[in-house]
C-alpha cells in the first residue's frame, strides 16, 4: 500500500482547505461560482484520496470504502439530478441530517477505536480528546434528528405549525444540563464505560427534536441556515478529534456562514434568533381568518386590465414570492415579462430576503425560469426605485409589502423591512383570496384605491394575462 | 505506534493550541468570505458547504481503517455507514450545486 507521510497530508489537507475557501469565494458572483464549485469538488477529491493513502487501509478497507462511496456516490447523484428546485430546502435540510448522523457514527468509532484514531494515552482516552469527541457527537445527533423535522415541516410530511409542549423550557433546560454532565463524565471516565456515549447519544437526538418541532414554518429559512451552522460546528469539533486540518477548517468555514445566513433571515424578518430558536411563531397557513375580512371594499381586476395597466406603463416591478412557487407561475411570469418587454415596457425583479423558504430561494427559481440575474435586484437596491414605477407586479407574496410593518408598532411584523410596493403608481395583487399571510396580519394595501386585486390562481392569472397581451 | 498516529491524526506538529488557532483564523476567513456571497447565490451556498463539512468522510475512512485491521467491528459499520451517508452528500451537494449554478445566466444583450 501506497503511505504519505503525515507532513505531506498535512499540506495536502490544507490544500483542500484552500480549495474549499475559494468555493466559497466564487460565490461572490454568479460567473465565477461555477469554477468555484469545481474547486470545491477538487478539494475533496484530495481530501479523500489523502486518507486513503495516510490510513494504512487494507484491501478489505479499501472494499469498503469504495462500496461506501460508490453506495452513496449514485444515490447522491441520482438526488441531484432528479430534485425539483422548489423542493431545495428540504433536500438541503436532508442533506445536513446526513452530515450529522454521518459525524454522530464517526465520533463513535472514535470511541470504539481510539488508539486508531490517535486519542489514546496510558489505555484511557484523553479528556481533551473525549470532550472533542462528545462534543461532535452531541452536535451531530441534534444537527441529525433537527434537520429531520425540519425536513418533514418543510417537506409537508409534518404540519408546518409549532407543536408546543407544556413546560418544554424547562424540559430542555433539564436536557441540556443531562448532556453536559454526561460529557463530563465520559470525559471522567476515559471510554470505560460505553453506557455514557450511548446515554448522551439519546439525549442529544432527544433534544435536536424537541428543539426544532415548536418552531413554525414561517420561521423555517432561520432553522435551516442554523442547522446549517451546526453541521458545520459538529465537523469542526471532530476535526479536533482527528487533527486534522481540512476538518477543522471546514467546520469553521461552514460555522460561520450558517450563524451569517441565520443573522440575515432574522433581521429580514425582525425577528431576534432567541425568539425563533424558542419558538412558536407563525403556521404554515394563517389561523386567523376572522369574519371581519371583506368588509372593506377592494378594487377587483381581471387578466384584461392587468395586461391593459402594464402595457400601457413604463417601468414594472415584480415582486415575487413564495406563493409564485406553490403556484409553479415562475415560468408562466417570465413569459408574461417577455411579452412586456416586447411592448417596450422596462420590467425588474425585486426579491425581499425571505421571499422562499431559504436563503436565496427566490432567485434559484427565477434563474430556472430563465430570468437573467442581472434583472433580479436585492431589496435594498431596488426599494428606492418603487417610486420611479408605475407598476409593482406582487405576485404570491403579501406580508414582504405590508406597510404595517413600518407604519403600526403593534403589527407582529413591525420593524421588519419591506419592499416598499406602496410608492408605486399601482399596485397588481395576484392573490388565491384575500386571507393574510402567514403572520395572520391583515394587508392595509389591499384597500388602496391604486391597488387592484387580482385574485386568482397565480398561474391561471398571469396565463390569462399573456393571452391578453 | 505513534508514528501510526501522527500520521492518522494528519497533522505532525499538533498541538492543541496550534489547531485552536488554525480553527480561530479559518472562522474568520469564513466570515469575511461568506459576507461577500452575493445573496442571489445564497441558496447554492448552503447546498455547496452541506457538500464540503461532508469532508468529515476523512474520519469514517480512518474509522473503516481501523475497524478492518482487528479493530471494533462497530468502527468498520459506523465508518462504512458514514462513508456511504458523505458520499449521498458530496456527490448530491457538488452535482445540485452545480445544477443550480448552470442556471444563472446574464441578459442577453
Amino acid at each position: 500500500m501506497p503511505t504519505l507521510s503525515a507532513d505531506i497530508a498535512a499540506i495536502l489537507y490544507t490544500v483542500s482547505a484552500v480549495l474549499f475557501i475559494l468555493a466559497l469565494r466564487g460565490l461572490s458572483s454568479p460567473e465565477t461560482s461555477r469554477r468555484g464549485n469545481t474547486f470545491g469538488m477538487v478539494g475533496i477529491a484530495i481530501a479523500i484520496i489523502t486518507t486513503l493513502l495516510v490510513s494504512n487501509m487494507n484491501g478489505m478497507g479499501f472494499a469498503l470504502a469504495a462500496g461506501g462511496l460508490a453506495l452513496g456516490g449514485v444515490a447522491g447523484a441520482v438526488i441531484a439530478k432528479k430534485i425539483p428546485m422548489t423542493d431545495m430546502p428540504q433536500l438541503v435540510a436532508a442533506f445536513h441530517s446526513l452530515v450529522g448522523l454521518a459525524a454522530v457514527l464517526v465520533a463513535v468509532a472514535a470511541f470504539f477505536s481510539p488508539a486508531d484514531f490517535g486519542i489514546l494515552s496510558e489505555g484511557r482516552i484523553k479528556a481533551g480528546s473525549m470532550l472533542e469527541l462528545g462534543l461532535g457527537a452531541a452536535i451531530g445527533a441534534i444537527t441529525f434528528s433537527g434537520s429531520v423535522i425540519a425536513f418533514a415541516k418543510l417537506n409537508g410530511n409534518m404540519s408546518g405549525s409549532p407543536i408546543m409542549l407544556p413546560a418544554r423550557h424547562l424540559i430542555n433546560l433539564a436536557l441540556g444540563l443531562g448532556i453536559a454532565v454526561l460529557i463530563g463524565m465520559l470525559m471522567k471516565s476515559g471510554g470505560t464505560e460505553p453506557w455514557i456515549i450511548w446515554a448522551l447519544l439519546a439525549a442529544t437526538f432527544l433534544i435536536g427534536f424537541l428543539l426544532i418541532i415548536p418552531i413554525g414554518g414561517a420561521d423555517m429559512p432561520v432553522v435551516v441556515s442554523m442547522l446549517n451552522s451546526y453541521s458545520g460546528w459538529a465537523a469542526a469539533a471532530l476535526g479536533f478529534t482527528l487533527g486534522n486540518l481540512a476538518l477543522i477548517i471546514v467546520g469553521a468555514l461552514v460555522g460561520s456562514s450558517g450563524a451569517i445566513l441565520s443573522y440575515i433571515m432574522c433581521k429580514a424578518m425582525n425577528r431576534s434568533f432567541i425568539s425563533v430558536i424558542l419558538g412558536g411563531f407563525g403556521g404554515d397557513t394563517a389561523a386567523s381568518d376572522a369574519g371581519d375580512k371583506e368588509q372593506r371594499p377592494v378594487k377587483r381586476g381581471s387578466a384584461e386590465d392587468a395586461a391593459f395597466i402594464m402595457k400601457n406603463a413604463s417601468k414594472v416591478i415584480i415582486v415575487p414570492g413564495y406563493g409564485l412557487a406553490v403556484a409553479q407561475a415562475q415560468h408562466a411570469t417570465r413569459e408574461m415579462v417577455d411579452a412586456l418587454k416586447e411592448e417596450g415596457v422596462d420590467v425588474v425583479y425585486a426579491i425581499h430576503p425571505v421571499a422562499g423558504r431559504m436563503p436565496g430561494h427566490m432567485n434559484v427559481l427565477l434563474a430556472e425560469a430563465n430570468v437573467p440575474y442581472d434583472e433580479v435586484f436585492e431589496l435594498e437596491d431596488i426599494n428606492s426605485e418603487f417610486s420611479n414605477a408605475d407598476v409593482a407586479f406582487v405576485i404570491g407574496a403579501n406580508d414582504v409589502t405590508n406597510p404595517a410593518a413600518k407604519t403600526d408598532p403593534a403589527s407582529p411584523i413591525y420593524g421588519m423591512p419591506i419592499l416598499d410596493v406602496d410608492k408605486a403608481a399601482t399596485v397588481l395583487f395576484v392573490k388565491r383570496s384575500l386571507s393574510p399571510g402567514y403572520a395572520g396580519i391583515d394587508n392595509d394595501l389591499f384597500y388602496r384605491d391604486n391597488t387592484m386585486m387580482l385574485l386568482s390562481d397565480a398561474k391561471k392569472m398571469v396565463e390569462g394575462i399573456i393571452k391578453a397581451l | 505506534m505513534t508514528g501510526m498516529l501522527i500520521m492518522a491524526g494528519g497533522a505532525a506538529v499538533s498541538p492543541l493550541v496550534f489547531q485552536l488557532a488554525i480553527f480561530i483564523m479559518a472562522i474568520f476567513v469564513g466570515y469575511y468570505v461568506v459576507w461577500s456571497v452575493t445573496p442571489a447565490l445564497h441558496t447554492p451556498l448552503m447546498a455547496v458547504t452541506n457538500a464540503i463539512s461532508s469532508v468529515i468522510i476523512v474520519g469514517a475512512l480512518v474509522a473503516v481503517a481501523a475497524g478492518v485491521k482487528g479493530g471494533s467491528g462497530i468502527s468498520t459499520w459506523a465508518g462504512f455507514a458514514a462513508v456511504a451517508l458523505c458520499s449521498v452528500n458530496i456527490f448530491g451537494g457538488f452535482l445540485v450545486t452545480q445544477r443550480m449554478l448552470a442556471m444563472y445566466k446574464k441578459k442577453a444583450k
